[in-house]
Parts: C-alpha cells; structure tokens; sequence
C-alpha cells in the first residue's frame, strides 16, 4: 500500500506541475520570452521567478530545448533571449544579421564548471582527460593503470535529470554511455560524503562543494600541465572542464530586457548562480 | 451555538442521520475511488508505449525486457541508461536489483520482529513489554529519509570497514536500513496476532505440562500464523515500494547480477531520482510511468495473493480446531 502513497504524491506533484505551467490569468504586460539551453532552464527559471517577485507586473517566460532549439528561435524571432550553453557559431551568427538586420548581443551571464574529487587520502594528483573517461565508460578499473594502488576503482555520477551529469557526458565522455558500475547519488553533498569515506572512490560536481576532499588537477592531453579547479583558472578558461554560459540577444538589449539581463548580471542576481549550483562571473 | 444545533438535531433527527451516512460511505470508498483513479492515471500515461509509434520506436516491450545492443561491437546488454545518443530501457537490472534488496530487508526483518513481537507477546514482564513496544512503534514515525540519511553517513561507513566491499553502497546496505523500515510493520501486526490467541489457548498447553517456549513456538505460533503472514506480506509490500531508503544507500548502478555486494537500483528509486527533470510527453517520461504501474501492479498482486493465502490459512486453522 506504501506504493499508492507514492503514487498518489506522483500523482499531486504532477498535477500542481501541469497547473503551474498554465500561468496565471493576470492581464500582464507583454512578457520576456527566453528559450535554449537544457542545462540552463533551471537557472533561467530561477531568475524569471526571483525577478518576478521583485517586479510583481513583469512575466519572464523560460523554456528549455536545447541550445541549438533556442538558436533557430532567436533567429526565426521566436524568443526575446535565447539561453546558450555553448558559443553561437559565426554561421549562426550572420544568420541572425541577414534576417534582422541587427548584430547578436552576446552576455556570459554564468560560469559551469566541474571538480573531479578523489579522497584526501589518495596518491593521484592528476588525470587526463582521456584517462577519466577511460574510468567512467568502464575501460580504466583499477587504480593502478592510472598510477595508483591496486584497488578497483569505484566511481560516483550525478542522477541522470543534472545538468552536471549533462556536462560531464559531453565534455568527458564525448557522450558515450557511462559504465553500468559506476553509482548515481543525489546531490553533489552526497558524492562529496561518499567519496571522503571511501578510499578507492572518484567521483564529481560543483567546485563549490569541494570541502573534506581533494579536488584532482586535469590535464588535457599526456603533455599539458595539470590544472587545478578554481573560480580563477575557471574563469580564465585555464580549466578544462569548464565553460561560459550566455544570454544572446538580436542587437543590444532595449527596454524591458535591459532591465532582466541588468538585473540578472547584478551581484542579487549573480547570487542565483551559486544556488542553482553554477558560478557567478567574477564581478571586475 | 451548540444550544442551538443540539435542539436542531432533535428535531431533524433524520438528516443528520442522513448526513451523517453519506459521509461515512462516502469516505470508506474515497479509498477505492482514489485507487482507481491514481491506476487509471498511471496506466494512461504508460500506454503510448504500446499505442505511439514514435514511442514505440525507442521503448516498447521488447526494448523494455530483452537485451539491447550498447557499444558497437560488444554484445547485447540489459541496461538501464535513459539519457543517451541511443537510450536503453531495459527493466531487468532494475527489477533484480528491487528483488535483491526487497528479499535482503525482509530476511533480516521478519525473523527479528516476529521474535521480538512473540518475546512481548508471551515472554516479557510487564516493565519490558510496556518499553520495548512503543520504542519498535517509534521507529516506525521515523521519516524514511532520515533512516536513508543515517544508512548513507553512517552505517555504510561502519559496514564498509567491517566487511571491505568494493561498493561501500550496496544491496546489503540499503537492505539492512530497508529491514529498519519494515520491522515495525511487522512487529506491530504479528504482535496484534499473538496477543489475540485465546488465553484458553496457553492455559490448556501449559496444563498439558508445556514449558513456556514449547507453549509459544507449538500453540500460540501456529495459532497466529494467519496474522505473522499477513505481516510477512505488509513488510515486503512496504519493502518493495519504499523510496528514499534505497536511493540513498544503494549506490544507483543498474547492475543485472546475483550479487547482493553490488550497487543496485530500484524501481522506485528509479522514479524519484527520475521523474523531476524529465521531459512530459518523451519515451523516457512513458517508461517512467509504465515503471510506476508496473510497481502499483506488484503490489497489488501481492497484498492480493496475501489476503487469499490469510484466508485460506485460516479457514483450515478452524476446521481443525
């Protein structure tokens, strides 16, 4: 019977979900639409929540789809800001100057970047790549190919709904399936834990977390120096697993999307970054 | 006021009555009511698997329950592994890994809490009895998270040094907090059982020139027996279906093996880590639901086949006696 209160909370959630999406009937101004990025949906939902409760008569509309969904939107004039994960590419960007007239605004607006962590008690310093996703599709085992002891390596993932998961898979796995052994945990708190009481573990998240065990230093290639995660190196782009979040727009933002994206790149803004478990940009 | 409405109720006696009718059936079939309507709404939202082409494509029933290519050049595999250039939805490891942990909670919780309820039962002075009962009953108010919480910071560590697993998360772990969970539902009814054993019973036995323990294990025991089964079947109901327990301590590999030092992943772990950020209207969203009615389907089938079992039990325990 347990099940059936699942089910029935299943059930609740998912209605109140539909519900919530329905919007409200409010006559409201002309809203902000913003459209892209997967991974950036919930931090776009953030700020269109936290900026309409400040301006209780400005509506703020995000959806998700994918950057390149989000792209062809800003370029068909479907959206008033398109959410990007990756950098517009040159042909997108002449697409947008053809069809409005008007260059895109590009807005880092955030920072994404992911610690790989091992126990403090570890040998290993550094990794490659190539290496880390040798131990996470399964082919790398044992620590001893890597340069450790002899012990079987047990790695730890993200659940699949995170963007960190997201990240890792492109960036590290060239999206190729993760190994059947390797553990999903809830929460970046909960591998941190984990990871810190088990001496044969590796696993990874937000560099913000970082705290009872030691961030790994990552190299590119077998030749390229080691580097080690930080709000700098990320920044700098020195970090290879590490990349800009944006905002385009077509030509500078006006009006009431000047107001959202001012606010947005504000430090009460910014600060929505860190919960959403992205980084702020460094305030210069 | 209440002078008003006890003369009002004098006079209209029979509407309250009425009223008061209506409510009371009305909320005893609230539950069925509610059962239906929660079934058919999982169910509808399960059904594109086998109605939707483009569904269909990536999940339909042998995609859900035979092996799928993975890699190329390796042979096909069970796997579970929704977000990915060719997603997979084999059910497999994520039933065997349900049924491990299940079958490790109860194997560990039923033998502890019919003991326990039975030593209350029959045993205890009355100082124990009136300590050891409500402290049982307590843990079950305990929320489950918090009891996954514990399994995850604490004893998965102690149980890690002690034993040396490769996985410090695995089967055995979220079993034995699983088994936390399910002793006070069976201790609570089997000792309700117990205690519901006509005195006659004991006092015959022990006239006969029994011993204490030869009274409770030959005649109270065997008594109850319709009672410590439907507790049986409670437990693994709640086993099966308990979520937070084991999404915390079970590690979350979908692994299809016989293991029980393996990380696992269950059905309902499966939902909650799952269903939050999942796209409404995809294969994945579907295969999530169909996972839900398949559990719901479980379940039922389960308490249903306990209640006939109970029944039948205890049809003949009164023919015999």
């Amino acid at each position: 019977m347990k099940v059936t209160v699942y089910t029935m909370i299943l059930v609740f959630a998912v209605t109140i979900y539909g519900c919530g999406s329905g919007g409200d009937s409010r006559p409201a101004a002309r809203s902000i639409t913003i459209k892209g990025s997967d991974t950036m949906v919930i931090l776009g939902q953030r700020w269109a929540e936290t900026y309409m409760k400040i301006h209780t008569d400005k509506r703020v509309q995000v959806t998700g789809g994918g950057s390149g969904t989000g792209i062809a939107a800003l370029i068909n004039g479907g959206t008033d800001i398109c959410e990007a994960s990756r950098p517009m590419k040159d042909k997108e960007k002449e697409m947008v100057q053809k069809r409005h007239g008007k260059d895109v605004t590009e807005i880092p607006v955030a920072l994404d970047g992911i610690a790989i962590y091992v126990p403090q008690t570890s040998p290993i310093e550094s990794l490659t790549l190539a290496q880390l996703k040798s131990i996470y599709t399964g082919t790398i085992n044992n620590w001893r190919d890597v340069g450790g002891k002899d012990q079987r390596i047990v790695a730890y993932s993200r659940e699949n709904n995170s963007g960190t998961y997201v990240f890792f898979k492109e960036h590290v796995l060239n999206n190729e399936d993760f190994a059947r052994e390797v553990q999903t945990l809830p929460g970046t708190a909960a591998i941190v834990n984990a990871v810190s009481k088990d001496p044969a573990s590796i696993g990874y998240g937000g560099i913000a977390y970082a705290s009872g065990i030691r961030p790994l230093a990552i190299r590119r290639d077998e030749s390229s120096l080691g580097v080690k995660p930080s709000m700098e190196t990320v920044d700098k782009g020195e970090y290879p697993l590490s990349r800009q979040l944006f905002f385009y727009t077509v030509g500078a933002p006006t009006g009431e999307i000047k107001a959202f994206v001012d606010w947005v790149l504000s430090p009460e803004g910014q600060k929505i970054c860190e919960k959403v478990g992205y980084y702020p940009l460094v305030q210069k | 006021m209440m002078m008003l409405s006890s003369a009002e109720s004098q006079t209209s006696g029979t509407l309250s009555d009425r009223i008061a009718r209506v409510a009371i059936t009305g909320s005893a079939f609230l539950a069925i009511i509610s059962l239906i309507l929660i079934f058919i709404f999982i169910g509808k939202e399960a059904l594109p698997i086998f109605t939707s082409a483009a569904i269909g494509e990536e999940a339909d029933l042998g995609k859900l329950f035979l092996p799928q290519p993975t890699r190329e050049g390796a042979k096909p595999e069970y796997t579970w592994q929704p977000i990915s250039e060719v997603p997979k939805y084999s059910l497999l490891p994520l039933l065997a890994g349900t049924l491990k942990v299940t079958i490790i909670a109860t194997l560990i919780a039923i033998p502890l809490a019919v003991l326990a309820a039975l030593y209350t039962a029959e045993f205890a002075p009355p100082w124990a009895r009136e300590t050891v009962k409500p402290a049982i009953e307590i843990l079950a108010g305990i929320p489950s998270v918090v009891v996954g919480f514990f399994c995850l910071m604490v004893m998965a560590g102690w149980l890690h040094s002690i034993f040396g697993w490769t996985f410090r998360l695995n089967a055995v772990t979220a079993g034995i907090g699983l088994s936390l969970a399910v002793i006070p539902i069976v201790y609570t009814v089997c000792e309700d059982a117990f205690s519901s054993v006509p005195q006659t019973y004991r006092d015959g036995s022990i006239a006969m020139g029994a011993s204490s323990w030869q009274t409770a294990s030959r005649v109270v025991l065997p008594a109850a027996m319709p009672g410590v089964l439907a507790a049986c079947v409670l437990g693994f109901g709640r086993a099966i279906g308990e979520t937070m327990i084991v999404l915390m301590a079970s590690g979350n590999a979908a692994i299809l093996s016989l293991s029980p030092t393996d990380s696992i992943r269950t059905f309902s772990a499966t939902i909650a880590a799952e269903l939050g950020e999942v796209v409404v209207g995809s294969a994945h969203y579907h295969v999530l639901f169909f996972i839900g009615a398949f559990l719901f389907l479980i379940t039922f089938g389960i308490n249903l086949f306990g209640h006939w079992w109970v029944g039948r039990l205890q049809k003949r325990l009164q023919g015999a006696s």
